[in-house]
C-alpha cells in the first residue's frame, strides 16, 4: 500500500501543479483480540515511539445536568491509578523523559504517550499508560481539588471576552444539543459532580470495543500488536453508545450582544456545518480556503484586514465532527468599528454563497492544498494524529493517498452546491462580546431575534 | 505574527543532536550573508528562514514597535512583486509562511515541498533589498498592528502585567519597551520611520539564512549565491552595548484589570550565556528552572498545586539565550480563598528551601533525562531544528556551540544549582508584580481575606 499521490497529467497541466509525488506512510490496520481497532506506521528513522488511544468519550456525551464529567474523567486518568499515586505517575514518566499528553473535544477523548524506543524506557512508559487507562482511581481528594481548580478556571473564563464569546456561540448555534455545552462543563454542574459520576462514565465509555489505538515509530509489527493488545485487554466493559444525537439547525438567525470593558469587540458568526464523513466535506473544505481558511490570500483576510486594516485576525472554518460541528467566522476589532466590520464580513459571506468561487480562486486553492500536502505528513506527530482521526471516524485506510485527488476533483459547481446546502446565512448566530456600549444597557446582555428564511 | 515565546521551551533551546552536526553545513557569501544548511531527509519538505539581527531592542525612544511594523510591511510588495503577490505565490506552491519579531531579532520563514526552494529564495532575497514602502499601505498596516496590540496585550491582563513587568525591571536596557510597541508610538509612527529601519538593518551582512529539510547543501549554496549573493552589503551602524545596572532593592507593583483570578509574578534579574564554553551560571539556572517546573513532577506543581493546594497553578521560567540580560521568573495563581500574600510566602518558602537544602540527585537526574529525551523528540520537527540554529546565530552565539552547551548542561552539579539559587534569587534582585482582578463592571471585587479557605 506504499501508494503515491496521483495527480493526473491533465489536471497537472490545467492547474499548473508541479509534478509532486510524495509517498504517504504505509498504514497497517488490524483489530486487537480485545476488540480495539489498531492503526500502525512502522518507522525506524528516530529512536522514539508515539502511541495514542482514542475513545468516544468527549463532551458531546455529557448531559447538561452533569456537564464536565467527560472532561474531568479525561483529566483525572493520570492523577492516580491502582498502585500508583499521581506523583508516582508523574515521576515515573519524568525519570525516563517520557511525555503523557492528550486532547479532548466534543467527540473524542485522546490519551497519548511519547517515549524513547529503547527497551527500558519504552516498557516503563507503556506500563504507566496501561495502568492509567485500565485502573484509574479518580481519588476523592484529587477530584475535590481538580473541581476547585476547574471552577476557578471557569470563573476566570467568564471574564475573558474570547471565552465568553465561545460559550455563548456554542449555545446559540447548537441550542440544547450537547455540542453546545461548554466542553469543560459549567460551574454549577461541575460543583455537583461526584466520584461515582466519573466511575460510571469511565466504565461505560472507555471500553475496548470502541477504542482506537494509533502507533508510529521504532517498533516491529509484532511489537505493535502486543502493545496494542496490552493497552486494551483490561479496559472496562464499555457499552455506552458511541453515537452523538443528531444536530438540529436553528430555524432563524440570532444576534447576541454582551457588554465587556475590553477595547475590542470579539465577533463570532456561524451555524452547524458539516460532519466528518459527509460527501460535502471536500467541496466545503476547498471552498472555505477561498472564503477564510487560506491565510493571507482568503477573501475575508483581503476584505477585512488587507483592504481596510480592521482586524489582525479574521478567519472562517468548519469543525468536522461525528455530527455537523460548527462552521465559524471570527474576528476581533476596535469597538467603534465593530458594526462596520460585521457588515464587511456579512457581505463577503453572502457574496461567497450567492456567487461561489471563480475558476482562478479554485485553482489557487487546489494548488495550495495539493502542493502543500507533504507538509501535512512531515512528522511522526502529524501522522499519529491522522491515524487517530482515520480510525476514530472510520475513514478509509486510503484517506491520505486519496486526499489530493479528492481535492483535485472538486469543481466550482460542487462548492456552490455544498455551501448552499450547508451554510445558510439566514439562520446564523452572531455573538458580539464587547459590543459598542451605547447599544447595550450596562450590565445586561441583549438578544435580538432576527427574521430569516427557514432552511 | 510576532514573538515566539520561549519560556516553556527554555530547556529545549539547547538541543541539537551530536550525530546531527555532521549534516549541518555553512558558508558565508561574499556579501557577508551567512548560510547554514541542515539536511534532514525524513520527509520531502524544507523550511527557509531568514533571520535579521535587528529586533525591538535596537529601536529608539518614540519609535518603539517599528521592528515589528516593518515585519508586517515586508509582505506589502517590491518593485517586481506587487502587493499581495508574495503570499499568493507561496500559497500556490503549497507553502506556509509567516514571520516573527522578538526583542533580539526579526525572522521570516516559508515551509514548502522540497522542490520549491528556488521560488522561496527568489522571493525572500527580493524583499531583502527591493521593498516598496508606500504611505497608504503603511497607514493601513499600522491600524492592523494596533488591533494586534489590543488583542494580545491591552485586553489580555496577563500580557499587560508582563509588559509592565519588563518596563519596571529594565531601567536602562531597551528590553523595557514592548516588542509590539507602545500604543502612543504606534499612533505616531510614519512611513519614514519604516524606511529608515529597513535601510539600516535589512542587509545580507546583518542576516543569517537557514535552510533545513530534504535538501542538498551544495545546491542550497549555489541557489543562495544566485539570489542572495547579488545583494550588496551595507555598512551597519555600530551597536550600542547596553547593560542593566544592579537593581539595589526590591520593586513591587500592581496592575488592575478585568479578571477573576489574581496572578503573582516574581522575577529576578539573571544573566544569559555570553561564553558557552566558560559560563556556568546560565546552565545551573536552566536546571533550576527544570527542577521547579520542567516536568509534571517538578516542585512547584507538586508542592503548591497538588499537595498544599495553595495555588491553582504555578510555574517557573528562564531562558539562557538572549542578546541582553534576562529574568528568572516564578509565578502562580492563588487558590480560591488564598491571598496573594500567602502565595508569595509559599513561593518564598520554596526558594528558601532550595537555597538551604539544594536539589536532590533524583531531581537533577530527572531534569537531565528530559534534556536527553527532548534531544531525540526535537528531530521530529524540521522547523524547530532550523529555529534553534537561527536563534543562536542571531543573538551572537554560534550554532556549533550547541553540542557543547548540551554537555555543559548534563554536567551541572547539585552544588552549582544551589549556588545559583543563592546568588540570583535574592530580594535586592526581585520585582514582584501582582494582577489585581477587577469586576467587569469596573467595580472592585470582594477582597480576598485568605486564611480560611476550604480544602
Amino acid at each position: 500500500m506504499h501508494a503515491r499521490l496521483l495527480v493526473t497529467t491533465a489536471a497537472s497541466l490545467m492547474l499548473g501543479f508541479a509534478p509532486v509525488a510524495s509517498a504517504t506512510p504505509k498504514i497497517q490496520h488490524w483489530q486487537a483480540p480485545s476488540g480495539a481497532q489498531v492503526y500502525f506506521v512502522e518507522n525506524h528513522d528516530l529512536p522514539m515511539l508515539d502511541v495514542a488511544i482514542n475513545f468516544p468519550a468527549g463532551s458531546g456525551f455529557d448531559t447538561a445536568e452533569k456537564a464536565g464529567v467527560a472532561g474531568l474523567t479525561h483529566a483525572l486518568l493520570e492523577l492516580g491509578a491502582e498502585g500508583m499515586s499521581e506523583d508516582d505517575i508523574a515521576r515515573k514518566l519524568a525519570d525516563i523523559g517520557a511525555q503523557m499528553g492528550g486532547s479532548f473535544d466534543a467527540d473524542r477523548s485522546n490519551i497519548s504517550v511519547r517515549t524513547l524506543s529503547s527497551r527500558a524506557e519504552r516498557d516503563e512508559a507503556l506500563a504507566v499508560m496501561v495502568r492509567v487507562l485500565q485502573r484509574p482511581l479518580f481519588p476523592e481528594a484529587i477530584l475535590a481539588r481538580e473541581k476547585m481548580r476547574l471552577v476557578a478556571a471557569l470563573k476566570e473564563a467568564e471574564t475573558k471576552p474570547e471565552s465568553i464569546a465561545a460559550k455563548a456561540f456554542g449555545k446559540a448555534v447548537f441550542g440544547e444539543h450537547p455540542y453546545g455545552l461548554p466542553s469543560a462543563g459549567d460551574i454549577a454542574s461541575v460543583e455537583k459532580l461526584q466520584r461515582t459520576d466519573l466511575d460510571n462514565f469511565y466504565a461505560t465509555h472507555y471500553g475496548a470495543q470502541t477504542a482506537v489505538v494509533a502507533l508510529i515509530g521504532d517498533l516491529s509489527r509484532a511489537e505493535a500488536e502486543a502493545i496494542a493488545q496490552n493497552l486494551t485487554a483490561q479496559l472496562p466493559p464499555g457499552g455506552a453508545s458511541s453515537e452523538i444525537a443528531q444536530v438540529v439547525l436553528q430555524s432563524s438567525a440570532s444576534k447576541l450582544l454582551i457588554p465587556h470593558p475590553a477595547t475590542q469587540s470579539h465577533i463570532l458568526i456561524g451555524a452547524p456545518g458539516v460532519a466528518r464523513t459527509d460527501k460535502d466535506y471536500f467541496p466545503l473544505y476547498v471552498g472555505n480556503y477561498v472564503l477564510g481558511g487560506g491565510g493571507f490570500v482568503s477573501r475575508l483576510m483581503q476584505e477585512v484586514r488587507e483592504k481596510r486594516g480592521m482586524a489582525y485576525s479574521v478567519y472562517s472554518y468548519f469543525i468536522p465532527m461525528q455530527q455537523p460541528g460548527a462552521f465559524q467566522i471570527g474576528l476581533q476589532t476596535r469597538k467603534d468599528q465593530a458594526d462596520a466590520a460585521l457588515q464587511v464580513v456579512n457581505k463577503t459571506l453572502r457574496d461567497f454563497i450567492e456567487k461561489g468561487v471563480s475558476d482562478k480562486e479554485l485553482n489557487a486553492a487546489k494548488q495550495n492544498i495539493i502542493n502543500g500536502f507533504p507538509l501535512r505528513i512531515d512528522s511522526n506527530k502529524k501522522i499519529l494524529d491522522y491515524l487517530s482521526v482515520i480510525g476514530f471516524y472510520h475513514l478509509p485506510l486510503t484517506y491520505l493517498d486519496e486526499f489530493p485527488s479528492r481535492v483535485s476533483n472538486v469543481t466550482v459547481a460542487d462548492i456552490s452546491a455544498a455551501f448552499k446546502r450547508k451554510v445558510n446565512p439566514d439562520v446564523m448566530a452572531t455573538v458580539i462580546v464587547g459590543a459598542p456600549e451605547e447599544k447595550v444597557p450596562a450590565g445586561k446582555m441583549k438578544a435580538e431575534k432576527v427574521e430569516g428564511a427557514e432552511k | 505574527m510576532y514573538k515566539i515565546l520561549f519560556k516553556k521551551l527554555a530547556i529545549l533551546v539547547f538541543l541539537l543532536p551530536l550525530p546531527g552536526q555532521a549534516e549541518v553545513f555553512e558558508r558565508t557569501l561574499g556579501n557577508g550573508l551567512k548560510v547554514i544548511v541542515k539536511e534532514d531527509h525524513r520527509a520531502p519538505v524544507l523550511v527557509q528562514q531568514v533571520w535579521y539581527r535587528a529586533g525591538s531592542m535596537d529601536e529608539s525612544t518614540g519609535v518603539t514597535g517599528i521592528a515589528h511594523v516593518l515585519e508586517h510591511m515586508m509582505f506589502k510588495g517590491t518593485k517586481s512583486v506587487p502587493q499581495g503577490e508574495f503570499s499568493k505565490r507561496i500559497a500556490a506552491a503549497g507553502g506556509r509562511e509567516n514571520a516573527f519579531t522578538s526583542y533580539d531579532y526579526t525572522a521570516y520563514f516559508q515551509q514548502l515541498h522540497k522542490d520549491k526552494l528556488e521560488l522561496a529564495m527568489k522571493l525572500e532575497s527580493d524583499r531583502m533589498h527591493n521593498l516598496v514602502l508606500s504611505e497608504a499601505e503603511f497607514k493601513k498596516e499600522v491600524q492592523v498592528v494596533m488591533e494586534e496590540r489590543r488583542m494580545r496585550t491591552d485586553d489580555e491582563p496577563h500580557a499587560l502585567l508582563y509588559e509592565k513587568l519588563m518596563a519596571m525591571a529594565f531601567q536602562e536596557h531597551p528590553y523595557q519597551h514592548p516588542i509590539i510597541g507602545w500604543m502612543n508610538d504606534l499612533q505616531t509612527l510614519t512611513v519614514a520611520d519604516a524606511r529608515a529601519w529597513y535601510q539600516r538593518w535589512y542587509a545580507p551582512n546583518n542576516a543569517v539564512l537557514v535552510v533545513a529539510g530534504d535538501v542538498n547543501a551544495s545546491e542550497v549554496f549555489a541557489l543562495a549565491q544566485k539570489y542572495y549573493g547579488v545583494i550588496p552589503s551595507r555598512v551597519l551602524p555600530k551597536r550600542k552595548q547596553f547593560s542593566e545596572p544592579p537593581q539595589m532593592g526590591i520593586k513591587r507593583f500592581t496592575v488592575k484589570a478585568p479578571a477573576e483570578l489574581p496572578l503573582l509574578v516574581m522575577s529576578y534579574h539573571a544573566p544569559t550565556l555570553r561564553d558557552p564554553k566558560k559560563d556556568t551560571m546560565p546552565y545551573a539556572l536552566e536546571v533550576l528552572a527544570g527542577v521547579l517546573d520542567g516536568n509534571q513532577s517538578a516542585r512547584l506543581n507538586k508542592t503548591l498545586v497538588r499537595e498544599q493546594q495553595i495555588a491553582s497553578g504555578a510555574g517557573a521560567g528562564y531562558d539562557s539565550t538572549a542578546r541582553g540580560p534576562t529574568l528568572f521568573t516564578v509565578e502562580g495563581t492563588p487558590s480560591e480563598g488564598v491571598s496573594v500574600a500567602e502565595l508569595e510566602a509559599a513561593l518564598r518558602e520554596q526558594i528558601a528551601l532550595l537555597i538551604k537544602d539544594g536539589v536532590s540527585p533524583q531531581e537533577l537526574a530527572r531534569v537531565k533525562a528530559q534534556v536527553t529525551a527532548n534531544e531525540v523528540y526535537k528531530r521530529d520537527s524540521v522547523f524547530y531544528q532550523a529555529m534553534q540554529i537561527g536563534q543562536m546565530e542571531s543573538i551572537g552565539l554560534n550554532y556549533l556551540d550547541i553540542p557543547e552547551m548540551l554537555e555543559k548542561l548534563q554536567a551541572v552539579t547539585a552544588q552549582q544549582v544551589q549556588d545559583a539559587a543563592r546568588e540570583i534569587l535574592k530580594d535586592d534582585n526581585l520585582i514582584v508584580a501582582v494582577l489585581d482582578p477587577q469586576a467587569l463592571s469596573g467595580k472592585p471585587k470582594r477582597v480576598n481575606e485568605g486564611g480560611s479557605h476550604a480544602r
